[in-house]
Protein backbone atom coordinates (compact mmCIF):
# COMPACT_ATOMS: atom_id res chain seq x y z
CA UNK A 1 0.00 0.00 0.00
CA UNK A 2 2.75 2.60 0.80
CA UNK A 3 4.26 1.88 -2.74
CA UNK A 4 0.68 2.81 -3.93
CA UNK A 5 0.62 5.63 -2.40
CA UNK A 6 4.32 6.56 -3.27
CA UNK A 7 3.23 5.61 -6.89
CA UNK A 8 0.25 7.97 -6.35
CA UNK A 9 2.29 11.04 -5.20
CA UNK A 10 5.18 10.44 -7.75
CA UNK A 11 2.72 10.84 -10.66
CA UNK A 12 0.84 13.68 -8.76
CA UNK A 13 2.41 16.55 -10.47
CA UNK A 14 1.20 15.15 -13.92
CA UNK A 15 -2.76 15.12 -12.68
CA UNK A 16 -3.01 18.75 -13.02
CA UNK A 17 -2.53 18.45 -16.96
CA UNK A 18 -5.08 15.03 -16.91
CA UNK A 19 -7.57 16.77 -15.05
CA UNK A 20 -7.15 20.07 -17.44
CA UNK A 21 -7.40 17.94 -20.47
CA UNK A 22 -10.71 16.29 -19.00
CA UNK A 23 -11.81 19.78 -18.52
CA UNK A 24 -10.99 21.00 -21.54
CA UNK A 25 -13.48 17.90 -23.19
CA UNK A 26 -16.20 18.96 -21.09
CA UNK A 27 -16.36 22.01 -21.01
CA UNK A 28 -15.45 22.16 -24.76
CA UNK A 29 -18.24 19.29 -25.48
CA UNK A 30 -20.91 21.00 -22.90
CA UNK A 31 -20.42 24.49 -25.14
CA UNK A 32 -21.25 23.08 -28.98
CA UNK A 33 -23.37 20.44 -26.93
CA UNK A 34 -25.35 23.71 -26.22
CA UNK A 35 -25.16 25.45 -29.53
CA UNK A 36 -26.18 22.03 -31.46
CA UNK A 37 -29.72 21.75 -28.50
CA UNK A 38 -30.39 25.23 -29.45
CA UNK A 39 -30.05 24.78 -32.95
CA UNK A 40 -31.53 21.35 -33.27
CA UNK A 41 -34.12 22.03 -30.61
CA UNK A 42 -35.64 25.31 -32.16
CA UNK A 43 -35.55 23.68 -35.61
CA UNK A 44 -37.10 20.11 -34.22
CA UNK A 45 -40.10 22.47 -33.20
CA UNK A 46 -40.63 24.79 -36.58
CA UNK A 47 -43.67 24.09 -38.77
CA UNK A 48 -41.62 24.06 -41.83
CA UNK A 49 -40.75 20.59 -43.12
CA UNK A 50 -37.48 20.93 -44.58
CA UNK A 51 -35.83 22.57 -41.32
CA UNK A 52 -38.30 20.33 -38.73
CA UNK A 53 -37.08 17.09 -40.79
CA UNK A 54 -33.64 17.71 -41.18
CA UNK A 55 -33.32 18.23 -37.51
CA UNK A 56 -34.93 15.15 -36.65
CA UNK A 57 -33.12 12.82 -38.73
CA UNK A 58 -29.88 14.37 -37.19
CA UNK A 59 -31.26 14.26 -33.55
CA UNK A 60 -31.97 10.74 -34.15
CA UNK A 61 -29.01 9.52 -35.96
CA UNK A 62 -26.58 11.06 -33.18
CA UNK A 63 -28.75 9.64 -30.20
CA UNK A 64 -28.94 6.48 -31.58
CA UNK A 65 -25.45 5.73 -32.29
CA UNK A 66 -22.98 4.69 -30.05
CA UNK A 67 -20.49 7.39 -29.06
CA UNK A 68 -17.28 5.27 -29.10
CA UNK A 69 -18.25 4.44 -32.85
CA UNK A 70 -18.73 8.26 -33.40
CA UNK A 71 -15.11 9.27 -32.32
CA UNK A 72 -13.71 6.30 -33.83
CA UNK A 73 -15.37 7.52 -36.99
CA UNK A 74 -14.64 11.14 -36.37
CA UNK A 75 -10.95 9.66 -35.79
CA UNK A 76 -10.16 6.82 -37.88
CA UNK A 77 -12.37 7.29 -40.73
CA UNK A 78 -12.73 10.86 -41.37
CA UNK A 79 -8.95 11.50 -42.01
CA UNK A 80 -9.72 9.20 -44.90
CA UNK A 81 -11.93 11.56 -46.81
CA UNK A 82 -9.56 14.46 -46.08
CA UNK A 83 -11.00 16.10 -42.55
CA UNK A 84 -8.31 15.34 -40.03
CA UNK A 85 -8.35 17.23 -36.60
CA UNK A 86 -6.37 17.02 -33.84
CA UNK A 87 -7.12 14.36 -31.11
CA UNK A 88 -9.18 16.98 -28.73
CA UNK A 89 -11.25 18.83 -31.29
CA UNK A 90 -12.39 15.16 -32.42
CA UNK A 91 -13.38 14.55 -28.63
CA UNK A 92 -15.04 17.93 -28.49
CA UNK A 93 -16.97 17.60 -31.97
CA UNK A 94 -18.21 13.91 -31.00
CA UNK A 95 -19.27 15.09 -27.80
CA UNK A 96 -20.86 18.21 -28.91
CA UNK A 97 -22.78 16.11 -31.16
CA UNK A 98 -23.68 13.24 -29.40
CA UNK A 99 -24.73 14.71 -25.74
CA UNK A 100 -26.27 18.00 -28.27
CA UNK A 101 -28.29 15.41 -29.89
CA UNK A 102 -29.67 14.78 -26.51
CA UNK A 103 -29.94 18.04 -25.14
CA UNK A 104 -31.89 19.34 -27.87
CA UNK A 105 -34.30 16.93 -26.77
CA UNK A 106 -34.44 18.89 -23.43
CA UNK A 107 -34.35 22.26 -25.26
CA UNK A 108 -37.58 21.73 -27.15
CA UNK A 109 -39.52 20.10 -24.24
CA UNK A 110 -39.16 22.92 -22.09
CA UNK A 111 -39.76 25.20 -24.57
CA UNK A 112 -43.07 23.45 -25.14
CA UNK A 113 -43.25 23.89 -21.69
CA UNK A 114 -43.27 27.51 -21.37
CA UNK A 115 -47.20 28.48 -21.47
CA UNK A 116 -48.50 29.32 -25.32
CA UNK A 117 -50.35 32.61 -23.58
CA UNK A 118 -46.49 33.90 -22.63
CA UNK A 119 -46.09 33.68 -26.50
CA UNK A 120 -49.57 35.23 -26.81
CA UNK A 121 -48.65 37.70 -24.81
CA UNK A 122 -45.36 38.46 -26.21
CA UNK A 123 -47.43 39.27 -29.68
CA UNK A 124 -50.05 41.40 -28.25
CA UNK A 125 -47.10 43.45 -27.26
CA UNK A 126 -46.06 43.13 -31.13
CA UNK A 127 -42.49 42.11 -30.24
CA UNK A 128 -40.65 39.81 -33.20
CA UNK A 129 -40.17 35.73 -32.74
CA UNK A 130 -36.28 36.64 -31.62
CA UNK A 131 -37.36 38.87 -29.25
CA UNK A 132 -40.02 36.56 -27.97
CA UNK A 133 -37.40 33.50 -27.20
CA UNK A 134 -34.83 35.59 -25.64
CA UNK A 135 -36.83 37.94 -23.62
CA UNK A 136 -40.04 35.99 -22.51
CA UNK A 137 -39.57 32.29 -23.88
CA UNK A 138 -36.11 31.07 -23.15
CA UNK A 139 -35.58 32.78 -19.71
CA UNK A 140 -38.39 30.84 -18.43
CA UNK A 141 -37.55 27.63 -20.35
CA UNK A 142 -33.78 27.58 -19.51
CA UNK A 143 -35.05 27.09 -15.48
CA UNK A 144 -36.87 23.50 -16.81
CA UNK A 145 -33.51 22.95 -18.51
CA UNK A 146 -31.16 23.40 -16.12
CA UNK A 147 -31.37 19.48 -13.63
CA UNK A 148 -31.69 17.46 -17.25
CA UNK A 149 -28.87 19.60 -18.41
CA UNK A 150 -26.84 18.88 -15.59
CA UNK A 151 -27.59 15.46 -15.95
CA UNK A 152 -25.98 15.00 -19.14
CA UNK A 153 -23.25 17.76 -18.19
CA UNK A 154 -22.26 14.83 -15.64
CA UNK A 155 -23.22 12.08 -18.14
CA UNK A 156 -20.50 14.29 -20.93
CA UNK A 157 -17.70 14.42 -18.22
CA UNK A 158 -17.87 10.63 -17.71
CA UNK A 159 -17.77 9.87 -21.70
CA UNK A 160 -15.60 11.91 -21.89
CA UNK A 161 -12.79 9.54 -20.72
CA UNK A 162 -13.69 7.48 -23.81
CA UNK A 163 -10.98 9.89 -25.27
CA UNK A 164 -8.18 7.87 -24.05
CA UNK A 165 -8.46 5.15 -26.51
CA UNK A 166 -7.57 8.19 -29.13
CA UNK A 167 -4.63 9.03 -27.87
CA UNK A 168 -5.78 11.78 -25.54
CA UNK A 169 -4.07 12.17 -21.91
CA UNK A 170 -6.80 13.37 -19.92
CA UNK A 171 -7.88 11.39 -16.49
CA UNK A 172 -8.36 7.77 -17.40
CA UNK A 173 -4.96 7.88 -19.17
CA UNK A 174 -3.37 8.93 -15.80
CA UNK A 175 -5.08 6.28 -13.72
CA UNK A 176 -4.67 3.32 -16.33
CA UNK A 177 -0.49 4.69 -16.39
CA UNK A 178 -1.56 4.52 -12.49
CA UNK A 179 -2.32 0.84 -12.25
CA UNK A 180 0.35 -0.05 -14.65
CA UNK A 181 2.92 1.57 -12.32
CA UNK A 182 1.79 -0.11 -9.12
CA UNK A 183 -0.05 -3.23 -10.69
CA UNK A 184 -2.92 -2.65 -8.48
CA UNK A 185 -5.85 -2.74 -9.86
CA UNK A 186 -8.19 -1.93 -6.56
CA UNK A 187 -5.92 1.20 -5.35
CA UNK A 188 -5.77 2.84 -8.97
CA UNK A 189 -9.39 2.53 -10.39
CA UNK A 190 -10.29 3.30 -6.54
CA UNK A 191 -8.49 6.29 -6.80
CA UNK A 192 -9.63 6.80 -10.65
CA UNK A 193 -13.50 6.71 -9.32
CA UNK A 194 -12.87 9.36 -6.69
CA UNK A 195 -10.94 12.30 -9.22
CA UNK A 196 -14.16 11.87 -11.13
CA UNK A 197 -16.60 11.69 -8.76
CA UNK A 198 -15.11 15.19 -7.05
CA UNK A 199 -15.11 16.63 -11.08
CA UNK A 200 -18.65 15.40 -11.22
CA UNK A 201 -19.75 17.25 -7.86
CA UNK A 202 -18.15 20.56 -8.59
CA UNK A 203 -19.86 20.25 -11.91
CA UNK A 204 -22.74 19.50 -10.51
CA UNK A 205 -22.81 22.19 -7.45
CA UNK A 206 -22.41 24.92 -10.69
CA UNK A 207 -25.20 23.30 -12.38
CA UNK A 208 -27.26 23.77 -8.98
CA UNK A 209 -26.48 27.62 -8.87
CA UNK A 210 -27.45 28.34 -12.17
CA UNK A 211 -31.11 26.44 -11.66
CA UNK A 212 -30.99 28.46 -8.09
CA UNK A 213 -30.39 31.45 -10.24
CA UNK A 214 -32.80 30.79 -13.22
CA UNK A 215 -35.17 30.26 -10.28
CA UNK A 216 -34.94 33.50 -8.44
CA UNK A 217 -35.27 35.57 -11.57
CA UNK A 218 -38.80 33.79 -12.03
CA UNK A 219 -39.36 35.07 -8.69
CA UNK A 220 -39.39 31.26 -7.53
CA UNK A 221 -36.02 31.25 -5.42
CA UNK A 222 -35.97 29.00 -2.45
CA UNK A 223 -32.69 29.74 -0.79
CA UNK A 224 -31.34 32.98 0.31
CA UNK A 225 -28.24 34.27 -2.21
CA UNK A 226 -24.73 33.57 -1.14
CA UNK A 227 -24.73 37.19 -0.96
CA UNK A 228 -27.32 37.53 1.73
CA UNK A 229 -25.34 34.81 3.68
CA UNK A 230 -22.25 35.73 3.78
CA UNK A 231 -22.85 39.38 3.02
CA UNK A 232 -21.16 42.20 5.73
CA UNK A 233 -24.89 44.01 6.75
CA UNK A 234 -26.53 41.21 9.02
CA UNK A 235 -30.06 41.38 8.35
CA UNK A 236 -30.36 42.27 4.71
CA UNK A 237 -33.85 41.35 3.77
CA UNK A 238 -33.33 38.32 1.29
CA UNK A 239 -35.64 37.70 -1.56
CA UNK A 240 -37.32 35.14 0.48
CA UNK A 241 -38.57 37.36 3.23
CA UNK A 242 -39.31 39.50 0.57
CA UNK A 243 -42.01 37.35 -0.95
CA UNK A 244 -42.99 35.97 2.27
CA UNK A 245 -43.85 39.68 2.95
CA UNK A 246 -44.95 40.52 -0.61
CA UNK A 247 -47.92 38.28 -1.40
CA UNK A 248 -51.47 40.27 -0.60
CA UNK B 1 -52.23 57.48 -35.78
CA UNK B 2 -55.72 58.29 -38.06
CA UNK B 3 -58.29 60.49 -36.30
CA UNK B 4 -61.41 59.71 -35.88
CA UNK B 5 -62.83 62.60 -37.82
CA UNK B 6 -62.48 61.00 -41.05
CA UNK B 7 -64.95 58.30 -40.78
CA UNK B 8 -63.47 55.05 -41.46
CA UNK B 9 -64.10 52.32 -39.28
CA UNK B 10 -61.47 51.58 -36.44
CA UNK B 11 -62.30 47.91 -37.03
CA UNK B 12 -64.47 46.50 -40.06
CA UNK B 13 -64.85 42.75 -40.37
CA UNK B 14 -65.85 41.42 -43.81
CA UNK B 15 -66.98 38.08 -44.27
CA UNK B 16 -64.66 36.90 -41.75
CA UNK B 17 -64.62 32.38 -41.36
CA UNK B 18 -63.48 30.90 -38.47
CA UNK B 19 -63.22 26.81 -37.88
CA UNK B 20 -61.53 25.18 -35.56
CA UNK B 21 -61.29 21.43 -37.37
CA UNK B 22 -65.51 20.79 -38.03
CA UNK B 23 -66.72 23.54 -36.04
CA UNK B 24 -67.20 26.85 -37.66
CA UNK B 25 -66.79 29.53 -34.96
CA UNK B 26 -67.42 32.51 -37.30
CA UNK B 27 -69.52 32.31 -40.38
CA UNK B 28 -69.06 34.95 -42.39
CA UNK B 29 -69.47 37.53 -39.79
CA UNK B 30 -69.83 41.34 -40.92
CA UNK B 31 -69.29 44.55 -38.17
CA UNK B 32 -67.26 47.79 -38.05
CA UNK B 33 -66.28 49.61 -34.90
CA UNK B 34 -66.25 53.19 -35.23
CA UNK B 35 -63.24 55.21 -33.94
CA UNK B 36 -63.70 55.79 -30.24
CA UNK B 37 -66.50 53.45 -29.77
CA UNK B 38 -67.01 51.37 -26.64
CA UNK B 39 -68.43 47.73 -27.92
CA UNK B 40 -69.01 44.93 -25.64
CA UNK B 41 -69.72 41.71 -26.86
CA UNK B 42 -72.10 39.13 -25.30
CA UNK B 43 -73.11 35.63 -25.94
CA UNK B 44 -72.99 32.19 -24.30
CA UNK B 45 -69.64 30.21 -24.66
CA UNK B 46 -68.30 29.42 -27.60
CA UNK B 47 -70.29 31.77 -29.58
CA UNK B 48 -67.11 33.23 -30.76
CA UNK B 49 -66.54 36.56 -28.73
CA UNK B 50 -62.89 35.44 -27.70
CA UNK B 51 -62.23 34.53 -31.32
CA UNK B 52 -63.04 37.91 -32.91
CA UNK B 53 -60.78 39.09 -29.93
CA UNK B 54 -57.91 36.47 -30.74
CA UNK B 55 -58.10 37.12 -35.01
CA UNK B 56 -58.13 40.87 -33.93
CA UNK B 57 -54.57 40.13 -31.72
CA UNK B 58 -53.30 37.24 -34.54
CA UNK B 59 -53.51 34.93 -32.26
CA UNK B 60 -56.04 32.78 -34.52
CA UNK B 61 -55.50 32.63 -38.13
CA UNK B 62 -58.77 33.52 -40.38
CA UNK B 63 -60.22 30.86 -42.59
CA UNK B 64 -61.69 33.48 -44.93
CA UNK B 65 -62.50 37.37 -45.00
CA UNK B 66 -60.77 40.44 -44.02
CA UNK B 67 -59.90 42.65 -41.10
CA UNK B 68 -59.58 45.53 -41.58
CA UNK B 69 -57.94 48.13 -39.05
CA UNK B 70 -58.16 52.06 -40.04
CA UNK B 71 -59.20 50.73 -43.24
CA UNK B 72 -55.44 48.91 -43.67
CA UNK B 73 -55.77 45.55 -44.23
CA UNK B 74 -54.25 43.32 -41.26
CA UNK B 75 -53.96 39.36 -41.70
CA UNK B 76 -55.05 39.20 -45.39
CA UNK B 77 -55.56 40.85 -48.64
CA UNK B 78 -56.72 40.00 -52.02
CA UNK B 79 -54.60 40.46 -54.51
CA UNK B 80 -56.99 40.01 -57.57
CA UNK B 81 -58.98 36.94 -56.61
CA UNK B 82 -56.28 35.36 -54.46
CA UNK B 83 -56.93 35.49 -50.64
CA UNK B 84 -53.16 35.64 -49.43
CA UNK B 85 -51.75 36.36 -45.85
CA UNK B 86 -49.78 39.16 -45.33
CA UNK B 87 -46.19 38.70 -44.31
CA UNK B 88 -45.20 38.95 -40.00
CA UNK B 89 -43.36 41.92 -41.42
CA UNK B 90 -46.23 43.90 -42.60
CA UNK B 91 -48.85 43.02 -40.17
CA UNK B 92 -46.66 44.05 -37.04
CA UNK B 93 -46.98 47.27 -38.69
CA UNK B 94 -51.09 47.37 -37.76
CA UNK B 95 -50.72 45.11 -34.94
CA UNK B 96 -49.13 47.92 -32.60
CA UNK B 97 -52.50 49.96 -32.70
CA UNK B 98 -53.76 47.08 -31.40
CA UNK B 99 -53.34 46.09 -27.66
CA UNK B 100 -54.89 43.28 -25.12
CA UNK B 101 -55.55 42.79 -22.01
CA UNK B 102 -56.02 38.92 -21.07
CA UNK B 103 -58.24 36.35 -18.52
CA UNK B 104 -54.81 35.62 -17.09
CA UNK B 105 -53.39 38.43 -17.05
CA UNK B 106 -50.21 36.48 -19.34
CA UNK B 107 -46.98 38.48 -17.52
CA UNK B 108 -43.59 37.84 -18.15
CA UNK B 109 -42.63 35.59 -14.42
CA UNK B 110 -38.79 36.56 -15.77
CA UNK B 111 -39.30 40.23 -15.21
CA UNK B 112 -40.31 42.69 -12.75
CA UNK B 113 -43.25 44.55 -12.59
CA UNK B 114 -41.80 47.91 -14.41
CA UNK B 115 -39.87 45.44 -16.73
CA UNK B 116 -43.41 43.92 -17.91
CA UNK B 117 -44.41 47.71 -18.94
CA UNK B 118 -41.00 49.39 -20.28
CA UNK B 119 -39.90 46.10 -22.38
CA UNK B 120 -42.34 46.57 -25.55
CA UNK B 121 -41.92 50.51 -25.57
CA UNK B 122 -38.19 50.10 -25.44
CA UNK B 123 -37.84 47.29 -27.56
CA UNK B 124 -40.60 47.25 -30.38
CA UNK B 125 -41.66 51.52 -29.92
CA UNK B 126 -37.80 52.34 -29.57
CA UNK B 127 -38.71 54.93 -26.69
CA UNK B 128 -35.23 55.55 -24.67
CA UNK B 129 -35.43 53.61 -21.27
CA UNK B 130 -35.78 56.92 -19.38
CA UNK B 131 -39.17 58.01 -21.23
CA UNK B 132 -40.16 54.49 -21.13
CA UNK B 133 -39.66 54.35 -17.35
CA UNK B 134 -41.05 57.28 -16.62
CA UNK B 135 -44.30 56.40 -18.69
CA UNK B 136 -44.62 53.16 -17.02
CA UNK B 137 -44.57 54.91 -13.85
CA UNK B 138 -47.26 57.30 -14.74
CA UNK B 139 -49.28 54.13 -15.74
CA UNK B 140 -48.72 52.35 -12.35
CA UNK B 141 -49.68 55.31 -10.41
CA UNK B 142 -53.04 55.70 -12.56
CA UNK B 143 -53.31 51.87 -11.74
CA UNK B 144 -52.52 51.99 -8.08
CA UNK B 145 -49.78 50.06 -8.29
CA UNK B 146 -46.56 52.16 -7.71
CA UNK B 147 -45.32 51.21 -5.02
CA UNK B 148 -44.81 47.28 -6.24
CA UNK B 149 -42.92 48.40 -9.81
CA UNK B 150 -39.84 46.35 -8.55
CA UNK B 151 -41.53 43.21 -7.33
CA UNK B 152 -41.52 39.57 -9.75
CA UNK B 153 -44.82 39.20 -10.73
CA UNK B 154 -45.68 36.01 -8.55
CA UNK B 155 -45.18 37.90 -5.99
CA UNK B 156 -48.76 39.85 -6.94
CA UNK B 157 -52.18 38.99 -5.93
CA UNK B 158 -54.35 38.51 -9.32
CA UNK B 159 -55.69 41.58 -9.40
CA UNK B 160 -52.48 43.44 -8.74
CA UNK B 161 -51.37 41.10 -11.89
CA UNK B 162 -54.17 42.37 -13.81
CA UNK B 163 -53.81 45.98 -13.24
CA UNK B 164 -50.49 45.57 -13.89
CA UNK B 165 -51.46 43.83 -17.62
CA UNK B 166 -53.43 46.89 -18.25
CA UNK B 167 -50.48 49.39 -17.60
CA UNK B 168 -48.61 47.39 -19.85
CA UNK B 169 -51.11 47.34 -22.92
CA UNK B 170 -51.47 50.89 -22.48
CA UNK B 171 -47.59 51.90 -22.74
CA UNK B 172 -48.24 50.50 -26.33
CA UNK B 173 -50.14 53.68 -26.44
CA UNK B 174 -52.68 51.42 -28.28
CA UNK B 175 -55.88 53.06 -30.72
CA UNK B 176 -57.86 49.64 -30.14
CA UNK B 177 -57.81 48.16 -26.57
CA UNK B 178 -59.47 44.34 -26.64
CA UNK B 179 -59.80 43.30 -22.52
CA UNK B 180 -60.93 39.17 -23.00
CA UNK B 181 -62.74 38.60 -19.52
CA UNK B 182 -60.70 40.65 -17.58
CA UNK B 183 -62.11 39.90 -14.74
CA UNK B 184 -63.30 36.48 -15.14
CA UNK B 185 -60.06 35.22 -12.91
CA UNK B 186 -60.04 37.59 -10.08
CA UNK B 187 -61.91 37.31 -6.64
CA UNK B 188 -65.41 39.05 -6.59
CA UNK B 189 -63.66 41.33 -4.09
CA UNK B 190 -61.41 42.47 -6.58
CA UNK B 191 -63.39 42.55 -9.36
CA UNK B 192 -64.35 46.23 -8.37
CA UNK B 193 -60.94 47.50 -8.08
CA UNK B 194 -60.28 46.33 -11.77
CA UNK B 195 -63.03 47.67 -13.49
CA UNK B 196 -62.60 50.78 -11.76
CA UNK B 197 -59.21 51.36 -13.44
CA UNK B 198 -60.70 50.37 -16.83
CA UNK B 199 -63.74 52.94 -16.20
CA UNK B 200 -61.17 55.24 -15.26
CA UNK B 201 -59.42 54.40 -18.44
CA UNK B 202 -62.46 54.87 -20.83
CA UNK B 203 -63.76 57.71 -19.22
CA UNK B 204 -60.33 59.84 -19.73
CA UNK B 205 -58.79 58.34 -22.93
CA UNK B 206 -60.54 57.90 -26.68
CA UNK B 207 -59.04 54.62 -27.12
CA UNK B 208 -61.43 52.34 -29.01
CA UNK B 209 -62.54 49.53 -26.83
CA UNK B 210 -63.67 46.24 -27.50
CA UNK B 211 -64.77 43.70 -24.47
CA UNK B 212 -65.90 40.10 -23.81
CA UNK B 213 -67.57 40.20 -20.41
CA UNK B 214 -69.77 39.10 -17.95
CA UNK B 215 -69.89 42.02 -16.04
CA UNK B 216 -73.25 43.27 -17.41
CA UNK B 217 -73.39 46.31 -14.89
CA UNK B 218 -69.92 47.43 -15.98
CA UNK B 219 -70.76 46.84 -20.09
CA UNK B 220 -73.90 48.86 -19.03
CA UNK B 221 -71.36 51.72 -17.96
CA UNK B 222 -68.75 52.12 -20.42
CA UNK B 223 -69.81 50.93 -23.56
CA UNK B 224 -72.28 52.79 -25.90
CA UNK B 225 -72.74 49.73 -28.13
CA UNK B 226 -73.83 46.13 -27.12
CA UNK B 227 -73.20 42.77 -30.01
CA UNK B 228 -74.90 39.96 -29.14
CA UNK B 229 -73.56 36.54 -30.24
CA UNK B 230 -74.78 33.20 -30.86
CA UNK B 231 -73.35 30.86 -33.03
CA UNK B 232 -70.45 33.25 -34.38
CA UNK B 233 -73.57 35.37 -35.61
CA UNK B 234 -74.81 38.79 -34.72
CA UNK B 235 -78.44 38.06 -33.58
CA UNK B 236 -79.14 41.51 -31.86
CA UNK B 237 -76.93 44.82 -32.01
CA UNK B 238 -78.37 47.86 -29.43
CA UNK B 239 -76.97 50.49 -26.94
CA UNK B 240 -76.43 48.73 -23.68
CA UNK B 241 -79.98 50.33 -22.36
CA UNK B 242 -81.86 49.03 -24.97
CA UNK B 243 -79.84 45.54 -25.09
CA UNK B 244 -80.14 44.87 -21.15
CA UNK B 245 -83.74 46.36 -20.20
CA UNK B 246 -85.71 45.78 -23.77
CA UNK B 247 -84.07 43.13 -25.87
CA UNK B 248 -86.01 42.13 -28.80
CA UNK B 249 -84.19 38.88 -30.05
CA UNK B 250 -85.83 35.44 -28.05
CA UNK B 251 -82.21 34.26 -27.74
CA UNK B 252 -81.06 37.51 -25.70
CA UNK B 253 -83.62 37.12 -23.83
CA UNK B 254 -82.60 34.05 -22.91
CA UNK B 255 -79.50 34.66 -22.12
CA UNK B 256 -79.74 37.29 -20.38
CA UNK B 257 -82.31 36.21 -18.13
CA UNK B 258 -79.87 33.15 -17.50
CA UNK B 259 -76.74 35.78 -16.60
CA UNK B 260 -78.41 37.96 -14.63
CA UNK B 261 -80.83 35.51 -12.73
CA UNK B 262 -84.15 37.30 -13.44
Amino acid sequence: MSDDLQALVDRLPSLGDAVLVTLEMTLGGAVLAMVVALVLGFGARTRSLWVRGPSRVVIEFFRGTSLVVQIFWIFYVLPQFGFKMEALAVAIVALGLNYGAYAAEVVRGSIESVPTAQWEAATALNLGWFHKVRRVVFPQAWALMIPQLANLLIQLLKGSALAFYITLHDVFWWIDNLQRDTRDTFFSYGVGLVIYFVIAYVLTWGMNWAEERAKRRLGRGTRPRLRDVFGLKPGVPTEIARVKGGVA
Amino acid sequence: MTTASNGTPAIEFKDVVKRFGDNVVLDKLNFSVAQGDRVTLIGPSGSGKTTILRLLMTLEEANGGLILIDGDPYTHEYKGDRWVEIPEKRRRLVRKRVGMVFQQFNLFPNMTVLENITEAPIHVLGKSKKDAVERAEQLLEQVGMSEKRDFKTNQLSGGQQQRVAIARALAMDPEILLLDEVTSALDPEIVADVLGVLREIANTTDITMLLVTHEMQFAREVSNRVLMFDHGKIVEEADPETMFTNPTHERTQEFLKAVLGR
